[in-house]
């Protein structure tokens, strides 16, 4: 079908493996998303924290800098599984602002303009849609979560020694784990209301309230019950214990209560016990599975009115 | 023998499917598969029964796809795309089938949808490019068949502009470029001259025309525009109430036809027509001196200026007709169900 033909003519040369056609879906949509110079700004922005990180561990090394900028290793942070923890949740951050921009509008665009049906006619399935339009987000979020801390251990483990590197793998895991499920959580999340709400502000919006507001509620509630059940129903409290399980941080007693302490007698003494950790990742699971059963409701060529 | 207008149509009709004491044509033998084979292929949305116990196998170059709104011709396009899972029975396209070989299917088959479906913020190089890759093409061969697509719909000069920023028309033929950049072997084109002005309309469907003729691709058409159908389809299934009301073959049609004449006389209109009966003509009289005969075997046009010259009777009008698809269409919106 040459230009100058003219006619129609069908295909007769290779075609690619079917496994791989999912990523089409994120080539096509990073041309889209890097267009914008205020997004790649604030992209490039998102590394900064890695930076910082990558000079606090080069400075810790480095005797002939320490000495020039004459300071103590060990006022400098400790290079362990807090220093990691900490870059882990302040990049955390910045992905959820990544897919806070990036994540609304994917679906909702398509099933606006009906484009639905054009990718389901094809070889093309509706779980190799929901992968490739999560892979979109799953590819950046990685690029500013886990790979470049997983990069900041290796560069730790360089300078200090093989043997460090042996005895706090766990890190490593940590940071592997923690990373994959925030963004696979964030990606799920924002398909979902993608899907669900169809307009790209008010997607953006309900996934802002959706990590804001049961923040808020779940503050008030734990404070009025002297209790720290609620943190279950809060996606940032959630994750908050998930990850401080996985380095190693975490801990039931989240604090201590004394009521009644005005009175004559010495006041009663309330233990502040945060739900255990298997129960958090129970809630993860019912909130990925609630997020697939929507996206699996929504996704589909067409509506079918019943 | 005097028919009523509607038995002389009839009798001209070789419509096995609307014509429920006739046996069904035995179909011949063929090597290849139909185009598409429906096995009582049923469709339920909820309670509501939407395709019923379709059979039949289509083997056109071009299918018509016809019937009024909420007939079941979109949903039975959708069915056959993998959109909507059968109630009951199933149904083959190029001999695969729909429920376990979709993946198969849709690798041999182009779709253009009714309603406008376009990817935001793309130019349609951009767009069709994409609807390429996804079709297993890659990347240089789709963008090089995204460009050939464009310029063979008429959307060279304007393919860099973005999908938003188009007409109708143009949207409509966006939408036929991105069915056709795989090369399938089957396109399903729904309703693709809607909202289209005449002229667009005409290129439409001389595209389709020229997809048809290529002999390269198969084409279902599903319309509610019969001039539509006529002009591009040699096959067409009428759907009434999500059942087959008839199925013809336009080009045996064609060919049955050929001696169906309207005639249009001046003079003494009775006695030519008595004088049509004693020769033995089906015929059929309306008003101001038309008359519609089916010439039977032995009998020539040459026989009816000699019986006019007999009668005093001046011919005015003869023309050779067929039965145009709006009658196929209305007598099946008539009549019973039939299948193939």
């Amino acid at each position: 079908m040459a230009v100058y033909e003219q006619t129609y003519k069908p295909y007769t040369g290779k075609l690619t493996p079917e496994w791989s056609r999912f990523l089409i879906i994120p080539r096509h949509a990073f041309r889209g998303v890097f267009s914008s110079k205020l997004f790649t700004a604030f992209y490039v922005v998102c590394f900064l924290p890695i930076l910082i990180e990558a000079i606090l561990i080069y400075f810790h090394h480095n005797i002939t800098a320490l000495a020039i900028t004459n300071l103590n290793p060990r006022q400098l942070l400790p290079i362990d599984g807090s220093f990691f923890e900490y870059f882990v949740f302040f990049q955390g951050g910045f992905a959820f602002f990544v897919a806070l921009l990036l994540g609304p509008p994917l679906v909702s665009r398509d099933l606006r303009n009906n484009a639905l049906p054009l990718y389901l006619c094809r070889p093309f399935t509706r779980t190799e849609y929901v992968i490739g339009k999560m892979s979109v987000l799953l590819i950046l979020l990685s690029g500013i979560t886990w790979v470049p801390q997983l990069l900041m251990f290796l560069f730790q483990s360089y300078l200090e020694g093989f043997a460090w590197f042996r005895s706090n793998l766990w890190i490593a895991s940590a940071i592997l784990i923690a990373g994959i499920v925030w963004i696979l959580l964030l990606a799920l999340i924002s398909q979902t209301l993608s899907a669900l709400l169809k307009w790209r502000i008010v997607a953006s919006g309900a996934m802002l309230g959706i990590v804001i507001i049961p923040l808020a509620f779940v503050g008030i509630f734990n404070f009025i019950f002297l209790t720290r059940i609620g943190n279950l129903f809060s996606l940032v409290t959630l994750m908050t214990n998930i990850t401080q399980g996985l380095f190693g941080t975490f801990d039931r007693v989240a604090g201590r209560v004394v009521i009644g302490a005005f009175d004559d007698g010495p006041g009663r003494e309330i233990l502040l016990i945060e739900p255990p950790l298997w129960s958090s990742w129970a809630m993860l699971f019912v909130i990925c599975a609630i997020c697939l059963v929507i996206l699996n409701w929504k996704v589909k060529a067409y509506e079918v009115v019943k | 023998m005097e028919l009523s207008e509607h038995s002389v149509i009839r009798k001209s009709m070789a419509l096995p499917a609307s014509v429920p004491d006739e046996p069904i044509k035995q179909q011949p033998a063929y090597s290849e598969p139909p185009v598409i084979d429906l096995h009582g292929l049923s469709v339920s949305f909820g309670r509501r029964q939407i395709l019923k116990n379709l059979r039949g196998d289509l083997r056109g170059k071009a299918i018509g796809l016809l019937g009024p709104n909420g007939a079941g011709k979109t949903t039975l396009i959708h069915t056959l795309l993998g959109f909507h899972p059968p109630s009951a029975g199933t149904a083959q396209i190029f001999g695969l089938d729909i429920v376990n070989q979709a993946k198969e299917i849709k690798s041999l088959i182009g779709y253009m949808p009714e309603r406008d479906s376009f990817i935001a913020k793309m130019s349609a190089v951009h767009f069709v490019r994409l609807m390429g890759e996804l079709s297993g093409l890659p990347s240089d061969a789709a963008l090089e068949r995204a460009h050939e697509a464009l310029f063979y719909v008429g959307l060279g000069e304007a393919r860099y502009r973005r999908l938003e920023t188009y007409s109708l028309g143009m949207k409509q033929l966006a939408k036929l470029a991105q069915a056709i950049v795989h090369g399938p072997k089957l396109i399903f084109l729904d309703e693709p001259t809607n909202g289209l002005d005449p002229p667009a309309r005409l290129r439409m469907i001389k595209l389709i025309r020229e997809i048809r003729d290529s002999g390269y691709a198969q084409i279902v058409l599903s319309s509610h525009l019969l001039l539509d159908v006529e002009e591009c389809c040699d096959e067409i299934l009428i759907l009434r109430d999500g059942q087959i009301a008839v199925y013809c073959n336009l080009e045996e049609e064609r060919k049955s036809n050929r001696k169906f004449l309207m005639l249009e006389t001046r003079g003494d209109h009775q006695k030519f027509v008595d004088a049509l009966a004693q020769l033995g003509c089906e015929y059929a009289v309306s008003a101001d001196h038309r008359l519609k005969i089916v010439l039977q075997e032995g009998i020539e046009v040459r026989d009816l200026y000699r019986l006019a010259d007999e009668t005093k009777v001046q011919l005015r009008r003869l023309s050779y007709k067929r039965d145009s698809l709006e009658d196929i269409f209305l007598r099946a919106m008539e009549n019973g169900y039939g299948g193939l």
